[in-house]
């Protein structure tokens, strides 16, 4: 391979493998934005994740796919907004719940069908195989470099930028938008213009549950759909979502440069050997660090970016009543 | 028609409980069109929860609530704006971080999905039209409090109510502020809008409204005309039985300065100065007033005193000995107290959640050295005590400080303080939504503690209090000293102008405000020089 086509395969892996980060970042702005803390990201991905991929197989489908996925994970949020908005559980908890239940769920559902010899083979699908193959943007994509790295992927990753996009509009240019960020910051105050702040929660609570669950398919197609029984999809990227959520100041436009920066550092772990090798003066030192270096480094890198953004953001965008739950007869 | 009713509301028979509480007992109130209603009660007395029943924050258990003289029921605060009627909280319910407009059209109906700039147009429109000065793109965290009930006012009026309920509006405010709110509330009434307002303030009550309902401990005691009625008769209905509105100002033999403020500057939490360059002193027996608009810095000055927060310049002098930069604990053991009652009155200084005796130990479990454990027969005996003493309505020492009313909070926090003997107290704003009755018994603790010799420095918000309880008072704008005057000698005018900077007295033929003849740090500063 040449050192081009070593880099250019590096840029595009970057996106590739870790835009379901994306998802459940934006999925868990939406939810912060709200006035809702969901720790369940983790589980809500896995849910929407193996929802979307058994459904989708099931009618052969990419679209469908991504709605079963969609609506799978909102149920997650249906739940939290049931545990939360209705009965005043604690958010932490509640959060920490939905991704045990979200996991145990995951596992019992996948070793159900694999036990019953049921588990769909995505490879050999027809519809859905060729709905996650990647969609050359024309013109765009003969750009060299950028073109194979930026505009010649699946419908999943495009989707979740337009979604960014979409989600950072309907905030700042919106009035539902508007209402429920006036929610995040003080539900009472809200309240006391008239605004349906239950309706308000629970439908935004299930919005941000289901994008996260787009995510989880995302990352369930990247492995070609092969169920483990005893590893998830997800494997922690949604505890880095919430990480990049701070990371990204509450902004899911930002979130999109987060996830890339991010998503850098997590395939240096894969391909640091071969740029090393594609690029020996400039980036030789890459195959000197040890591989468990490499292997820890996102979850250093997490760790960096809490530290780095509790330093400088000290005017975050971070919604006031994140967090609390309102109960309006409370004194 | 709609006008064949007089009342624009009348609530008939309104029962509310909380639990075994009952906050309303049968309250019968009505206001008629174009009217200004003044609700008058002390703390607990269910004004505000009577209120909340109108604005749909409660839904009463029995009784009728009609608005224009139809029975309504009311669920939730958006049907109340259905039926015009918008609620000026106490505590403002804005979002800081949205523009003036934002907070408005939030709330607004059948405007759209999209947000337009021409939003800004409107509501300008409506605010020259009631004739505010507004500018609409301001964003609530860069507003001051008057301008913040001027957008609470502006909302409910363009949200179309016809009958506008206010909770203690002039509480935050200067005099100036509050004449220009009356400017306000006037010309609304002309507009054929009916108000209701609740304030402790007598004298507000008797300036502004057209008749006063009276309410005691959740009970209707009876509505008078504002015309027919006294300062004096209306607190003997609202308290049951004669009361003596004169505060005391007992004349004590003064001491050398007690605590000596040289050149302070303090920074507040934004990083820009909330005190520069302040010079003040508290004698033994006597009380020295601190007047400003809320924010100029008086919190910062309370917490740099005790301790709490860094100053960057200057000296706090206790008798001689500068204390700056020593731990909380050493200034509470040189007899420095400082007890600060915040807007929301549990902020500071007490644990909500633990009862009386709770709180109490808070302050003296180190005193038993002998044990490890905490001595709770002592902490017990001291909080019946205070209960006893201050007249602390609560069911047992044991409960919850939290479930107490504001005034027996603040009697528990104020007697606190006083229990450990202080030789300074700091106190800001004691009286904070206390009515009539609790109020004395502050003074009249205070005034106690000043006859044995105490200096206190009282950061107060009621400019007639402070005329009639304090020896002097000196006045801060944004945190610099505007000058410091004898209670007896000056005017409410006087402090009002000098509270928004127009008269600056700090300075006056080369004699500086604030620093004492008699000085104890004279030697010190000789010192300094050598």
């Amino acid at each position: 391979m040449s050192a081009i086509a070593v880099l250019t395969t590096f840029l595009f892996t970057v996106i590739k493998y870790n835009m379901a980060l994306l998802y459940g970042t934006v999925g868990e702005i939406v939810t912060e934005k709200s006035g809702s803390l969901n720790l369940g990201v983790e589980g809500t991905m896995a849910i929407g994740g193996i929802g979307g991929l058994l459904v989708g197989c099931a009618f052969d489908n990419i679209f469908v796919g991504i709605l079963a996925s969609f609506i799978c994970a909102s149920l997650c949020g249906l739940l939290f907004a049931f545990l939360t908005v209705t009965l005043h559980a604690n958010q932490n908890v509640t959060g920490l719940t939905i991704t045990t239940f979200g996991l145990g769920l995951y596992f019992f559902i996948g070793n159900g069908f694999k036990a019953s010899g049921k588990w769909p083979d995505m490879l050999s699908t027809e519809g859905f195989k060729r709905g996650t193959e990647s969609l050359k943007i024309p013109l765009l994509n003969k750009i060299p470099v950028i073109g194979q790295a930026l505009f010649s992927h699946s419908i999943l990753i495009y989707l979740g930028i337009i979604i960014s996009v979409l989600v950072w509009w309907y905030f700042k240019y919106t009035k539902p938008g508007l209402r429920i960020r006036a929610i995040g910051e003080n539900p009472a105050s809200a309240d006391a213009v008239g605004v349906n702040i239950t309706l308000y929660k629970y439908i935004h609570l299930m919005l941000g549950s289901g994008i996260m669950g787009i995510g989880g398919l995302l990352m369930a197609v990247n492995l070609s759909g092969s169920f483990e029984g005893s590893k998830c999809w997800i494997n922690g990227y949604g505890w880095i979502s919430i990480a990049l959520v701070i990371f990204a100041n509450w902004n899911t436009v930002a979130a999109i440069v987060g996830t890339l920066v991010f998503g850098l550092f997590n395939t240096l772990q894969v391909y640091g050997g071969s740029l090393s090798n594609a690029f020996p003066k400039l980036l030789g030192w890459l195959s000197k660090i040890p591989p468990q270096f490499m292997q820890a480094l996102p979850f250093i890198i997490t760790a960096i970016v809490l530290v780095v953004s509790s330093i400088t953001n000290k005017k975050n965008n971070k919604p006031a009543a994140v967090g609390l739950n309102y109960y309006r007869e409370d004194r | 028609m709609k006008d064949q009713s007089i009342y624009a509301i009348e609530l008939e028979n309104i029962t509310k409980t909380f639990g075994r509480i009952v906050a309303n007992k049968n309250i019968n109130l009505n206001v008629k069109q174009g009217e200004i209603l003044a609700l008058l009660g002390e703390n607990g007395s269910g004004k505000t929860t009577l209120m909340n029943m109108l604005s749909g924050i409660y839904k009463p258990d029995s009784g009728t609530i009609k608005v224009d003289g139809v029975p309504v029921s009311i669920h939730s605060p958006e049907d109340s704006k259905k039926f015009g009627i918008g609620m000026v909280h106490q505590h403002f319910k804005l979002v800081e971080v949205f523009s003036a407009a934002d907070n408005i059209w939030m709330g607004t109906e059948h405007t759209g999905f999209i947000l337009k700039k021409d939003r800004y147009n409107k509501i300008s429109e409506i605010s020259n039209k009631f004739g505010f000065e507004f500018n609409p793109k301001k964003l609530v965290s860069n507003m001051s409090v008057s301008e913040k009930q001027t957008l609470e006012i502006l909302r409910v009026l363009y949200y179309g109510a016809k009958v506008i309920i206010l909770d203690e509006p002039t509480a935050v405010l200067t005099v100036q502020e509050i004449q220009k709110l009356f400017d306000v509330l006037r010309k609304m009434k002309e507009e054929g809008h009916s108000i209701i307002i609740i304030t402790h303030k007598l004298n507000e009550v008797m300036e502004i409204s057209d008749r006063v309902t009276i309410l005691r401990k959740g009970e209707y005691i009876d509505t008078v005309n504002t015309s027919e009625t006294s300062e004096q008769e209306l607190t003997d209905l609202m308290v049951g039985r004669k009361v003596n509105l004169n505060i005391q100002r007992p004349v004590t033999e003064f001491d050398r300065p007690l605590l000596e403020i040289r050149n302070l500057t303090i920074k507040n939490d934004e990083g820009s100065n909330a005190i520069e360059d302040v010079n003040f002193y508290i004698r033994g027996g006597e009380i020295l007033g601190v007047a400003g608009i809320a924010g100029c810095g008086q919190k910062e000055l309370c917490e740099a005193i005790a301790g709490l927060r860094k100053v960057e310049k200057g000296q706090i002098n206790h008798k001689g000995e500068n204390i700056v930069g020593l731990a909380p604990k050493t200034i509470i053991e040189k007899g420095i107290s400082m007890s600060f009652i915040p807007e929301d009155r549990l902020g500071m200084g007490l644990a909500p959640s633990l009862s009386i005796t709770d709180n109490m130990i808070l302050k003296t479990y180190r005193d038993n050295k002998k044990t490890p454990f905490v001595d709770r027969k002592t902490a017990k005996a001291k909080a019946e005590e205070i209960i006893k003493k201050l007249g602390v309505v609560t069911p047992s020492a044991e409960t919850p400080v939290r479930r107490l009313s504001g005034g027996n909070v603040q009697k528990v926090l104020v007697g606190r303080e006083i229990d450990a003997g202080p030789n300074v107290i700091i106190t800001a704003y004691p009286v904070r939504g206390l009515d009539i009755n609790s109020s004395y018994a502050i003074y009249d603790i205070l005034n106690e503690q000043k006859k044995n010799g105490v200096g206190i420095l009282f950061v107060g918000e009621d400019l007639d209090v402070m005329l009639a309880l304090c020896d002097k008072i000196m006045v801060l704008c944004h945190g610099k000293l505007m000058g410091v005057v004898h209670a007896h000698k000056t005017t409410k005018e006087e402090l009002g102008l000098m509270m928004t900077g127009a008269k600056n007295i700090s300075e006056v033929n080369g004699k500086i405000a604030g620093i004492a003849k008699d000085s104890r740090i004279q030697n010190a500063e000789e010192e300094d020089n050598a």
